[in-house]
């Protein structure tokens, strides 16, 4: 039997409290208050912030993978006797820091599980990413409902999933019951001073079944990665599907699986203040992206920017890794300001498959 | 320079190549003694001085701005200032809602021969920079959260188009539609409580029209694409005011765009609506009467009356009809004329300089840059080729604080100036609800006031005012540095 503990209802924040004494950063959901539409961003622990247990509008992501850090610093000086003579000093980056996301949903932990695919377990291991990754405890609360524009069981996951998770936090009348689902999930909850929860378990896990029960019954997608070969090369229903897309950038960075990067060299070198590499997140959306030294861009439609993005997250990565690079947690169609709806996409493209098979 | 340390501060000259450089070098070769706070930065023309050089090395820690050209009618390149003098305007109009003092920024003329008057200006400039003392900076400015005022009313009745005649207009559609590529307007989305553009290429997708207040999306965004090419467009009052500013710049083809208007009535603000559904997993029914729309979601009923959740653009709103359009359908709706300051703007309008700062930095702390404002824009039609991926030169950092972010937003909003019709698609597609339409509308404002109550969008012949010039300005009253 994992570690349970349990916690009353207003415990949650003393409990980030806690985490964070210890040195740690507590990522927690923390609610802008002051914006034209509601938006909940993670952010780390201190006294009086408005923590808040809703889904966040941004996933946790930036806690493995910063929307912009700086890989190194280099400086650049030439030898007074031999202006010939260069040198290039580097500077190492930072250690990570440990850190904790508290809070998130079990659709943020599956991105953080979708992500180590390509990071840690390729030919090279990123080591900025598996500094931070190691460092990182994920604490999930699971959902007590679905949503309209969550999809998580379509994809694997589901409200209570405990996939990239090291704790799962449930609702019960009362408080909330903590679960221990990895080693270092125990050592986090071994390390406070929470009653035991053991006797509470069962009505978490009824919790959890009423959840199961209140989603839309999921389509079966075992078919999509093929039905998205087959569609491939056809033009017509691409650009039918995307007529509405803006090729704008919200799907991309709002998406706890999307994991590509650019790298930039800024500043000078051979100034006192130095050049930085930064890496930043890139966005498959954007023309630059695919354009090559040449001028040349394998990728100039907005189709077919969309037509990679679908077929990346729902038949190549799935070849490669076995899994979808999806947790279904919707925000690409919540933020769109077209609403644009992968599910349709995918959908659509089973649907055009099948067509063309029976055809 | 260790003597000067702490004492100097830092002041950038963007000074034209014929006129003021000369000046600056009369000065010198005269021994005209000067303060030693002025960097100096030679350009062809100050009709080469981009506003952007200015928002960037004041955003970037310049504590001024000097910009020094050719007297008017004397330019090199005959207009060159003309057109910067209307430029530099707008641009000293629009620091103080960053949060910066516009004494901060000046211009003003030094011809080659007036070595003596450059020594004045230099002089007056920086001892008017000292009394400021140094520029604050949005890295040190205290983070300010402040919500805007939506308890507004309205210049015409909103409402929620029951009456329009939807049949009508699709009749009109359908007879339409075998010479036009499509014709692009609005369907149900995921759900019933949410709208989406929809592009009508067959009659069946004719019947898939749909029409009221959950109407947001600006259609006219998707225009310049089909350049070329004849299509259709469905438009409220203000999608009718961006076609018409596209085709004042020739971006669109008058011949090529048949428009069909309904006279509108105000669109929801989806941001509060989708903040007060909250998390629901089924929409069971949505439906609308004159005031309003009832949603029920999961069981729970929630009502949006027109009155309070209708768009802030939609108060102030003096064009429910279109300004331009083939076939109009429905009756008019009448406003009455007022004066009416934007809710956002009212807001800012209220705060201190220092406020203001803090107020956009903690705004832009969360902006992802997933430029989903530049891109539902409608006037934003270099898509592909935006300053902001620029890497030659390098605009815009990769790095990610709220100043670079900033910067980003007031070049997006400089470059919109008189032209933007204040169609809040910026504001509505930023997923974090950052209020950035208020930079856009206190540019609009400023044009209007620097150019006789211009409002872009409004008539299809009229030169964008920023495309143009005078000779002798009516409202632009050079400064004098005696």
């Amino acid at each position: 039997m994992s570690m349970i503990r349990f916690v009353a209802s207003d415990g949650l924040p003393g409990l980030a409290a806690s985490l964070a004494k210890s040195g740690r950063r507590v990522l927690v959901p923390v609610e802008k208050p002051a914006a034209s539409k509601p938006s909940v961003v993670f952010a780390p622990w201190e006294p009086g912030i408005a923590m808040t247990l809703a889904k966040a509008t941004v996933p946790p992501k930036d806690a493995v993978l910063p929307e912009c850090e700086t890989l190194m610093t280099f400086r650049k000086s030439r030898d007074p006797a031999d202006l010939n003579q260069t040198t290039v000093e580097l500077d190492p980056v930072e250690a990570a820091r440990p850190t904790v996301v508290f809070a998130c949903r079990p659709c943020d932990a599956r991105g953080f599980a979708a992500l180590d695919k390509p990071f840690l377990e390729g030919v090279y291991a990123d080591p900025y990413y598996r500094a931070r990754r190691e460092a990182l405890t994920v604490v999930s609360l699971t959902c007590a409902t679905g949503c309209e524009t969550c999809f998580c069981h379509w994809v694997g996951g589901g409200p209570t999933s405990p996939v990239g998770s090291d704790v799962l936090i449930t609702e019960i009348e009362g408080g909330y019951v903590l679960q221990a689902v990895t080693p270092r999930g125990e050592e986090l909850l071994g390390a406070t001073d929470l009653a035991d929860g053991a006797e509470k378990f069962p009505l978490a896990e009824a919790a959890r079944k009423a959840a199961w029960a209140s989603l839309v019954p999921a389509p079966d997608l075992k078919d999509a990665a093929a039905s998205l070969r087959a569609v491939f090369d056809d033009a017509a229903f691409w650009e039918a599907e995307t007529a509405r897309c803006l090729s704008c950038g919200a799907c991309t960075y709002f998406c706890p699986t999307c994991y590509c990067f650019n790298i930039t060299d800024e500043g000078e070198p051979e100034s006192p203040c130095g050049g930085k590499r930064l890496r930043s997140w890139d966005n498959c959306m954007s023309s630059r992206y695919t354009r090559e030294a040449s001028g040349h861009n394998p990728r100039p439609h907005k189709f077919q920017r969309m037509r990679n993005r679908v077929s990346h997250k729902f038949w190549t990565y799935p070849e490669n890794w076995g899994s979808f690079l999806c947790s279904g947690c919707g925000r690409c169609i919540a933020n769109c300001p077209v609403c644009l709806d992968i599910r349709a996409i995918v959908l659509d493209a089973v649907a055009a498959a099948r067509g063309r098979a029976g055809a | 320079m260790p003597v000067l340390e702490g004492k100097e501060l830092r002041i950038v000259g963007f000074l034209c190549n014929w006129c003021s450089y000369g000046g600056a070098d009369t000065a010198g070769v005269a021994r005209a003694g000067q303060p030693t706070d002025l960097r100096v930065i030679r350009v062809p023309c100050t009709g080469r001085v981009d506003p952007l050089f200015i928002v960037k090395a004041l955003l970037e820690g310049a504590d001024g701005v000097l910009v020094s050209g050719c007297h008017p009618r004397d330019c090199h390149y005959a207009v060159g200032n003309f057109y910067a003098r209307r430029r530099l305007e707008v641009v000293r109009e629009f620091l103080p809602v960053l949060g910066i003092d516009q004494r901060r920024f000046a211009y003003t003329w030094v011809s080659a021969s007036e070595g003596q008057r450059w020594q004045e200006v230099v002089q007056k400039f920086t001892a008017e920079i000292h009394a400021l003392g140094p520029a604050p900076r949005l890295e040190d400015a205290k983070p300010l959260l402040r919500l805007a005022d939506m308890a507004l009313s309205s210049l015409h009745p909103l409402g929620t188009g029951q009456k329009a005649p939807l049949d009508e207009l699709k009749a009109a559609i359908r007879a339409k539609l075998p010479e036009l590529e499509c014709v692009i307007g609005w369907q149900q989305g995921y759900d019933a409580a949410h709208v989406v553009p929809l592009f009508m290429k067959t009659p069946e997708d004719v019947d898939k029209l749909v029409w009221g207040p959950l109407n947001v999306n600006n259609p006219a965004v998707y225009l310049p694409q089909f350049k070329g090419k004849k299509v259709g467009v469905v438009v409220k009052g203000c999608d009718a005011r961006s076609i018409a500013e596209l085709l004042q710049e020739r971006l669109i083809s008058r011949e090529d765009v048949s428009i069909f208007s309904i006279p509108c009535e105000g669109v929801l603000d989806m941001a509060r609506v989708n903040a007060e559904l909250g998390r629901y997993t089924k929409i069971d029914s949505v439906s609308m009467d004159e005031a309003g729309v009832s949603i029920t979601a999961d069981g729970r009923e929630h009502r949006f009356c027109m009155t309070e959740c209708a768009q802030g653009k939609c108060y102030g709103c003096t064009t429910p009809g279109a300004v331009i359009a083939d076939q109009r359908f429905g009756a008019p709706v009448k406003v009455t004329p007022a004066a009416h300051t934007p809710p956002e703007l009212a807001m800012l309008d209220a705060m201190s300089l220092e406020e203001r700062m803090g107020f956009w930095k903690a705004q832009m702390e969360r902006c992802l840059r997933c430029y989903a404002c530049r891109n539902a824009c409608p006037m934003c039609v270099c898509r592909d080729h935006c300053i902001s991926d620029s890497r030659e030169p390098h605009w815009m950092s990769q790095a990610d604080s709220a100043r670079d972010k900033l910067f980003f937003q007031a070049i997006h909003a400089l470059h919109l100036a008189g032209r933007c019709t204040g169609c809040g698609e910026c504001q509505r597609a930023c997923p974090l609800g950052i209020p950035i339409l208020a930079l856009r509308q206190q540019i609009a404002r400023a044009v209007g006031n620097l150019f006789d109550g211009y409002k872009a969008g409004i008539d299809p012949a009229a030169v964008p005012p920023l495309l143009t010039y005078a000779v002798d300005e009516t409202h632009i009253h050079e400064r004098e540095w005696k």
